[in-house]
């Protein structure tokens, strides 16, 4: 029964109560100015993570909240510290990063800081990917399950009961493995003043883009980014029959 | 917010200051060296302007999650402070906002208790009333004027929303002229005293734990005849006459006490004897600074509402936030919004750097609840017809609005301080 060393990738973005503007370019969202805040999906990772904490004590060994993007992302790593990370680490960058390059910058974290665990949303709420989890279980070779609504640990297995379409799926992996988290997993503690005190004194590294190596440059061109079209008004039947005939008028059935 | 970071409160301050008679000028008053003054605690040092960013984040966090606009709706509707949001802001540590970090406090300062306390009031006004009151009438009162042992015994309760704190000063015909209050304390052989008397409107009385209670220990003193002690829940002798019905602030409990041969024993006494007027009135400055977060919070929220609103109603195929006489009024909410805060910020950094003035606090808050009036009315006018639906706030904010005008001295108390002052200057 080994130790856990769990990572936890975060990323900071749009903050979710905004509605996002498009830029004049039309190819980005306009984020001048804007409140930005730590991904919905990324909060849901850390409470898990402390509660695995909670569940288990010192058998979880260390919580390294990580985020790659620009200088304010120490924000978003220091309200992970602050709800029960035990240490930050920031990969400094101005750069666009897919989900490609992220997953393989997180394989080199991986290896570096002998994790046995890596907790991530299920997707960010600004390019809504859905990728980095998989692509990174991918190049480690190591299980994955994802959209998690419930996770448990007994001794080296991780039992992780997933959403999906038809309800939900229950699968279970030996460590090492990768989870990403969905909205029925738990609901994220709030960062307590005294405790984000206490997190400014928790370590936080930072380090360059250089420092992770070849082939993290972008692959992908966004050629427009528009609102979808408005919603058109529907129509009105008279009863189940005239449901159905209207369905199949359609072409839906 | 940043040109907050950058506004100098000090140079305005100083301004003023330069313009008086040389004969009236303080040693010392310019220097940015902080002197010892009765308003910190030995320990403070001011926040910065980052710590105070991501200190407004942090509760604005707390609020979202804790404070929707359906729960403020619905502690106005029944008239009753939620109990378990004690606990709440306890454990998220807004408690002890200036309190000393030995007892579980954050040693912050003013300038931080009046950014929670905007926050707190801009999602519901009524819970932000009953927190200060808390706060800083209660909890900053003991951080300055109680003895270890009473800071000991109270203030880790109180910090962790354990107990409840109030203060009590006012009496029925005792409001302005609050110094002829004619509750009364009898000595006692072992030193304790024998309370009687009632108090009237005091925010949380009908919950508190603990209350600070102001009464004549010599009734033919005049004001040299104040002593202030802490009465507890239980004490025989102490009952809440009634929960007073309000016109606003009514998740807020305010309360009639009634004091009838409490006996309160020597180690409740705060302060010395006859010097509870000191304790009373810098109580009251420090009151008002905080307070004057109040009706920010209020007018924040008045813009809230306000903005979006004007922007989706169309009539004439426009938003109606489009139209000249709409966009005036948008700009005079925001001057006047932006105006209090920056004088409240402004008077709140002068306390935190020990460049305290007693005239910045009643003017901050005469200031601020005057405008909050006139921006809750704005709000509830922009909103035409629904503004006047109590499906939409505007209407609880101009109820909890008009409490501020009145609540920690009325404004034309606020305006006899000023003007006072200005005379002993020039005596």
């Amino acid at each position: 029964m080994s130790n856990l060393r769990i990572l936890v990738p975060i990323k900071r973005v749009l903050d979710y109560a905004i509605k996002p503007r498009i830029a004049a370019s039309g190819k980005a969202i306009d984020l001048t100015g804007q409140k930005m805040s730590l991904n919905p999906f990324d909060e849901l990772s850390i409470e898990a993570s402390v509660r695995l904490r909670e569940a288990h004590g010192a058998r979880i060994s260390d919580i390294l909240a990580f985020s790659a993007g620009p200088t304010k992302s120490q924000d978003a790593l220091r309200t992970a510290m602050a709800m029960g990370a035990d240490r930050g680490l920031l990969v400094d960058t101005n750069n666009e990063l897919e989900p490609l390059a992220v997953a393989k910058i997180l394989k080199k974290v991986v290896e570096k800081e002998n994790i046995n665990l890596v907790i991530l949303g299920k997707q960010s709420i600004d390019d809504d990917a859905g990728q980095t989890g998989q692509m990174l279980a991918g190049l480690l070779g190591w299980g994955q399950a994802t959209q998690a609504a419930e996770i448990e640990l007994k001794d080296d297995v991780v039992k992780v009961v997933k959403e999906v379409d038809g309800g939900t799926e229950t699968v279970q992996g030996k460590l090492p493995m990768v989870v990403t988290t969905d909205l029925r997993l738990n609901e994220p503690r709030y960062a307590s003043l005294p405790n984000i005190m206490k997190a400014k004194k928790k370590k936080l590294d930072k380090e360059t883009l250089e420092s992770y190596g070849e082939g993290l440059q972008g692959r992908l061109e966004i050629l427009e980014i528009a609102e979808p079209p408005p919603r058109q008004g529907g129509g009105k039947v008279e009863d189940v029959s005239g449901l159905v005939g209207k369905l199949k008028e359609l072409g839906a059935i | 917010m940043s040109f907050l970071a950058t506004f100098r409160p000090q140079r305005v301050l100083n301004t003023a200051r330069r313009l008086r008679p040389t004969s009236y000028l303080k040693p010392g008053a310019f220097t940015a060296v902080r002197f010892a003054t009765t308003k910190q605690t030995a320990t403070f040092k001011p926040p910065t302007s980052e710590d105070l960013i991501e200190l407004r984040e942090r509760v604005q966090e707390f609020t979202r999650r804790e404070i929707p606009e359906e729960f403020a709706a619905h502690v106005d509707k029944v008239n009753e402070f939620p109990a378990e949001m004690w606990k709440k802001l306890g454990s998220a540590g807004f408690l002890g906002i200036t309190a000393e970090e030995e007892y579980g406090g954050l040693d912050m300062g003013y300038q931080a208790h009046c950014i929670v306390m905007e926050e707190i009031s801009r999602a519901s006004a009524s819970i932000g009333l009953s927190y200060a009151a808390h706060s800083n009438l209660c909890i900053n009162q003991l951080t300055l004027h109680a003895t270890k042992e009473q800071k000991e015994r109270f203030l880790p309760g109180l910090i962790s929303g354990d107990l409840v704190g109030a203060l009590a000063m006012s009496e029925h015909s005792a409001g302005s002229d609050v110094v002829s209050m004619k509750s009364n304390l009898k000595a006692t052989e072992t030193g304790g005293w024998v309370l009687n008397g009632t108090k009237m409107w005091i925010t949380n009385g009908p919950d508190a734990d603990v209350i600070i209670v102001y009464a004549k220990s010599d009734l033919q003193a005049g004001k040299k005849g104040i002593t202030a002690t802490l009465v507890e829940k239980g004490m025989k002798g102490f009952s809440v006459a009634q929960k007073l019905d309000k016109f606003g602030m009514r998740g807020s409990n305010t309360g009639e006490l009634v004091f009838e041969d409490v006996e309160i024993p020597a180690g409740n006494q705060l302060g010395a004897t006859g010097e509870g007027v000191k304790v009373l009135m810098s109580g009251l400055d420090l009151e008002r600074l905080v307070l004057s977060a109040g009706p920010i919070g209020i007018m924040q929220a008045c813009m809230d509402i306000t903005l979006p609103y004007v922007h989706t109603r169309k009539q004439f195929d426009t938003p109606i936030g489009h139209f000249q006489l709409m966009q005036g009024k948008l700009a005079d909410m925001h001057v006047k919004l932006s105006a209090a805060r920056a004088y409240t910020m402004a008077a709140a950094r002068a306390a935190d750097e020990g460049a305290f003035d007693t005239r910045d606090c009643a003017g901050a808050i005469m200031y601020a609840s005057n405008m909050a009036v006139e921006c809750a009315n704005d709000a509830m006018q922009a909103l035409g017809g629904n503004g006047f639906i109590n499906e939409y706030p505007a209407g609880r904010l101009l109820r909890d609005s008009r409490l501020y005008t009145v609540g920690a001295g009325s404004t034309e108390v606020r305006q006899i301080v000023i003007g006072r002052s200005f005379n002993k200057e020039y005596a």
